[in-house]
């Protein structure tokens, strides 16, 4: 039983409440640093990092923060564990750090991270707490990595880096470029929008045949 | 001089925050209905912007330079932005009542805006000195007033324009932005 509301918190935020397909949240590193599929998978590891440890820690000082001083404690502690994950990659993965540049400290103002610990963390206990965070910190990673692997196939023929497309592909350039993010991410949130209006309509029908 | 003509011009239109650099989308998506609430938000981040470069600076040459304590950089500066939203709020409700209620709403959000922060670290990034960083600020938040004004008057035309059903709201949205984004491109050879 308890389990299984493991599960289905963890899973709404990979899938039902996707952060960015769904709500629409942390738009600015979505579109920034999805020129190539390795970076998007660091941004998307390093959010989720940070977003399961904001939440284990906001929700085990629930009972202690006044109500009044809750917003400037959450940022403390989320900007506690952007610091740390900053200069955890700085020595361990500079290369990464090179790319992200500034957008590493700037998870502190990713709206995903807030919205987790005003909405979930601060009134559920440890556990679950720790679930939704993973769970929205994978839906992230999953959205940047489909995006940045789109742009990174159709802008550079490569993935991860490797060579996929034949030899005679022409790299379009637009799609790495900074009016490519808008564009492809408009066309994947319509293939979204599609495919859950598709689900949806087909649910009905279903329902429809067994009354 | 002209050092600063060239932040001004980066600024403003190459190094676009919204368009190039992606700082501020949120706002940029959020509150780009109507031409107007648009331009408050834009006046009301060109203020916070302008404060948020002054003050960073100070903290970082004076205080966090001089002890150590550049690691704590990222808290620091996010706690001095949201005390700065706030001291603002106060004082614009105390001496101007009609600028209060014109930008109000749009204060609270501006802390979670990431222009204000990336401005910030930018400017110590950068290396600029205190004239050249208010500058910077300022004009990296005029850049965004720009860019959110033109893209609250395109949408104000797609509202009342036949899309297709899938279009509507955020794909069509971004789709617009990125059209915007591809002629604010057009800039990047004037520097």
């Amino acid at each position: 039983m308890k389990n299984n509301r493991l599960i289905k918190v963890f899973s709404n935020g990979l899938l039902n409440e996707n952060p960015t397909f769904r709500l629409l949240l942390g738009m600015c590193p979505t579109l920034a640093i999805t020129k190539a599929a390795s970076s998007g998978l660091g941004m998307g590891l390093a959010t989720t990092f940070v977003l399961v440890f904001s939440n284990m820690v906001v929700s085990l000082l629930r009972n202690i923060i006044p109500e009044k001083v809750r917003i400037p404690s959450f940022v403390v502690v989320i900007a506690t564990f952007v610091t740390i994950i900053d200069l955890m990659i700085k020595a361990f993965l500079p290369a990464l750090s090179s790319t992200l540049g500034i957008y590493i400290p700037l998870i502190v103002v990713n709206c995903i991270i807030f919205a987790r610990a005003e909405s979930f963390a601060s009134k559920n206990p440890v556990l679950p707490s720790i679930a939704d965070g993973l769970g929205m910190g994978l839906g992230f990673t999953l959205a940047l990595v489909m995006l940045s692997s789109v742009r990174e196939i159709i802008g550079t023929g490569c993935w991860f880096g490797m060579q996929i497309m034949p030899e005679g592909y022409q790299p379009m350039a637009i799609a790495t470029s900074p009016s490519g993010g808008f564009i492809f991410l408009g066309l994947l949130l319509l293939v979204v929008n599609a495919f859950v209006q598709y689900t949806e309509r087909r649910k009905a029908e279903k329902e429809e045949e067994i009354l | 001089m002209s050092n600063l003509l060239l932040i001004i011009v980066g600024g403003v239109l190459v190094n676009n925050f919204v368009m190039s650099q992606f700082l501020g989308i949120c706002p940029f998506l959020g509150v780009s209905k109507k031409i107007e609430t648009a331009f408050g938000m834009g006046m009301a981040v060109t203020f916070v912007m302008a404060l948020a470069s002054l003050i960073t600076y100070f903290v970082q040459t004076y205080l966090l330079l001089p002890l150590n304590l550049e690691y704590m950089q990222t808290i620091a500066f996010i706690l001095v932005i949201a005390m700065l939203v706030q001291v603002v709020e106060v004082a614009l409700k105390k001496i101007s009542t009609s600028l209060y209620q014109a930008l109000g709403v749009y204060l609270p959000l501006i802390t979670t805006n990431c222009a204000v922060l990336g401005v910030a670290l930018l400017n110590v990034r950068e290396g600029y000195n205190l004239v050249e960083s208010v500058v910077n600020g300022i004009s990296g938040a005029l850049g965004f007033t720009l860019a959110i004004v033109l893209f609250a008057s395109i949408r104000e035309r797609l509202a009342v324009s036949n899309l297709p059903k899938w279009m509507n709201g955020f794909p069509g949205a971004l789709i617009t932005a990125g059209l915007m984004s591809l002629a604010f491109q057009g800039f990047s050879g004037l520097l």
